[in-house]
């Protein structure tokens, strides 16, 4: 359509040629302070609480299955094919689903369980965030459709902030064609700014740190 | 100015409850984000501003370098990347879509760029049903209005309001709690999702580098319109574009915080193309629509152009005392507050808006609080002077009006600057001397000053808001 029109305004607007080199942009601002694993998971687990998360920090995989164990508790979930679920034993957990790879099974599984669980991929301590990216392992939908998501997070993967997970992933796009960052639980407040959670997404959150 | 606006500005002064509503919702966002970019929360807040202008201005200087390169990249990446010149482009392109398709259910997530070009009513006029997802923006299309905040688009709304407009629309009890008619919108819409063709929706930032289009917000309504459905389409300004993913480190941190105070929104989508093998959701085909709509009228000139800077974040109307009086709805385009008032008539040019950069008191606050640092007052002064010329050509006419009115109006209703003497309605002038020595400084300036001091005032509404505001 009016690609090359467009393209036109704006260079003839700007005073450029076609294919004018352009000079070096701003250099990067990225800021990476040394921060603790113990002062990290200590700040993730804050502000998740802040934000009405909830948080629980276990020693061992296999008190993390026991754990997800326990929020379970005859309700029903789907697990993402993340190979960290299979390993703490959660994935076989009775009442779970797992190992779905078809989307149309996917779709139907993830409206009407209780509880999707994931892992992570990162969690960035400064603002209670899990970093998602979409992957075999790692559904989009899992993290979305159920009213509740449980993540299931080693804390190896605990960065700090932004700044660091850029610093670590500074092309997010070649891993993936999705990553999503998800700071608490789903929320609007649309109605007199009455805060209300759940509106879409998850209404609660629980992350468990292992380790 | 019509008429129209003449009069929605009036009935919003008058009515009590608006009043509160707007003054209530602006005031407990505009503290959050003091709170939220304080020294104790965000000890580098003026680098981080510093920062997210310079690659403003370094992209928007070298736009055309940079929408290449996300075209680039997008199809590398499988995607593709149409430029549409205005309204009517866009909705051809997705109405032939549909049709291609097969398509009849559109769900879109909060989008103002889609709001300039009246999307929705375009596709439904074809026979697609287009919803929109996001609470407040579903809100306002089952009332049949438009956003009346870039942040809180149903801000004028109340409870009452809404509980009304869902029982008639969709038929369900009159149900008055906030969490109750959140969860009635969750379970409608989640029927649409779960069916709906394509997804429609905006893009806070197109990162050059990746082909990615970034996706900010609170509800999960914008995942699901672009995960959910098998065709996404993101359309969005074409100056949204940022060099490098690495830049989304600054935003993202600038962004919620100045909108809602909160240190991170709930969701940020980085999303890159079409799913890809082996991934098992997300949308086959993937869409960018780069939208000119206007914009490409505020490049040529330097210091205007620094407009396209904006990140839609909202801080700049919840400051402003102007807006706080007369609302969203007294704008004639679909952005209102400061930064409406400095795009809306380049946009449209300054002829056909000329009122506009006159509403302002030129306070300076909406400045102070811009994210991304866009010198508002600088640019208001800018446009008064382009208005000024061209009015000299054409005479006195409606322009004086408005403007005058606007501020006759804010004037009136002083509580907000807490200026010293009170001008009311019992302040009515004698002679051009009083008035323009009763108005306060910011008032004095320029074109306004001449223009006041040959000016009658315009009869004063009856009630000051502080007189309205006690007797509730
Ligand atoms: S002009 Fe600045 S303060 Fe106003 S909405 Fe845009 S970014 Fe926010």
């Amino acid at each position: 359509m009016s690609r090359d029109n467009i393209l036109h305004k704006v260079r003839t607007a700007l005073g450029r040629s076609p294919s004018q080199a352009v000079a070096p942009p701003p250099p990067v601002r990225l800021r990476v302070p040394e921060v603790s694993m113990e002062d990290r998971i200590a700040s993730m687990m804050s502000h998740l609480n802040e934000l009405n998360g909830k948080t629980m920090r276990v020693p061992t995989m296999d008190a993390a299955r026991e754990f997800a164990a326990g929020i379970l508790a005859g309700k029903t979930a789907l697990a993402s094919n993340s190979p960290y679920l299979a390993e703490c034993g959660i994935s076989t957990l009775p009442g779970v689903a797992t190992g779905i790879t078809d989307l149309g099974e996917l779709r139907q599984a993830a409206a009407t369980v209780d509880i999707g669980i994931t892992s992570a991929d990162y969690a960035l301590s400064d603002t209670g965030t899990l970093v998602m990216l979409s992957s075999p392992a790692e559904a989009r939908l899992i993290s979305l459709l159920p009213f509740h998501h449980l993540a299931i997070v080693p804390r190896e993967r605990i960065l700090t902030s932004l700044d660091e997970l850029f610093t670590v992933l500074p092309h997010p796009a070649e891993q993936s064609s999705s990553m999503v960052l998800i700071t608490g639980p789903s929320r609007t407040a649309d109605i007199e700014l009455v805060l209300v959670r759940g509106v879409h997404g998850p209404g609660f959150i629980t992350v468990v740190i292992v380790g | 100015m019509s008429v129209e606006f003449d009069q929605k500005i009036h009935t919003t002064l008058e009515d009590a409850n608006l009043q509160l509503a707007i003054y209530t919702a602006t005031g407990r966002l505009k503290q959050k984000r003091v709170e939220a970019v304080a020294a104790d929360s965000l000890p580098d807040y003026q680098e981080l501003r510093t920062q997210a202008n310079a690659i403003k201005k370094h992209a928007i200087e070298n736009l055309d370098h940079y929408l290449e390169e996300f075209e680039r990249n997008v199809e590398a990446r499988g995607g593709k990347v149409i430029y549409c010149k205005d309204a009517t482009e866009v909705s051809d392109f997705v109405l032939d879509l549909a049709k291609e398709r097969g398509s009849k259910l559109i769900v879109k997530s909060k989008s103002m760029t889609t709001e300039e070009v009246d999307l929705n009513e375009r596709l439904e006029h074809h026979g697609l049903e287009s919803v929109e997802t996001d609470l407040g923006e579903y809100i306002l299309q089952l009332a049949h209005e438009k956003p009346y905040h870039i942040v809180a688009p149903a801000l004028h709304k109340t409870r009452y309001d809404v509980a009304e407009i869902f029982t008639r629309e969709l038929h369900v009890p009159n149900e008055t709690e906030p969490e109750k008619i959140t969860l009635t919108a969750r379970a409608v819409l989640r029927e649409k999702f779960l069916h709906a063709d394509i997804g429609i929706s905006g893009a806070n930032f197109l990162v050059a580098d990746s082909g990615a289009v970034t996706i900010i917000e609170n509800e999960g309504n914008a995942r699901l319109t672009t995960t959910a459905p098998k065709i996404h389409i993101a359309i969005a300004g074409i100056e949204k574009v940022i060099p490098r993913a690495q830049d989304l480190a600054v935003f993202l941190k600038l962004l919620a915080r100045s909108a809602t105070g909160q240190n991170l929104s709930v969701y940020a989508s980085f999303l890159s193309g079409p799913r890809r093998p082996g991934e098992i959701d997300g949308p086959e085909e993937f869409y960018v629509v780069l939208l000119d709509n206007g914009r490409t009228k505020l490049l040529p000139d330097r210091s205007k152009r620094q407009s396209l800077y904006c990140i839609r974040c909202g801080a700049c109307l919840n400051t402003c005392p102007v807006y706080r009086k007369i609302g969203g709805h007294s704008f004639p385009w679909v952005y209102s507050g400061p930064i409406g008032a400095i795009i809306t008539p380049q946009f449209m040019g300054v002829s056909h808006e000329p009122g506009l950069p006159f509403a302002s008191s030129l306070c300076g606050a909406c400045g102070e609080v811009c994210p991304v640092k866009i010198d508002i007052p600088k640019v208001l002064l800018d446009l008064r002077s382009d208005v000024k010329k061209s009015e000299a050509r054409e005479g006195l006419n409606r322009l004086e009006l408005f403007a005058f009115r606007i501020f006759a109006w804010v004037m009136t209703h002083p509580q907000a600057y807490e200026i010293g003497g009170k001008i009311a309605a019992s302040l009515a002038p004698s002679g051009e001397g009083k008035w323009i020595s009763s108005v306060p400084a910011f008032m004095r300036i320029g074109p306004l000053k001449a223009w006041l001091s040959v000016r009658d005032l315009p009869p004063s509404p009856p009630k000051s808001f502080r007189e309205l505001w006690r007797r509730r």
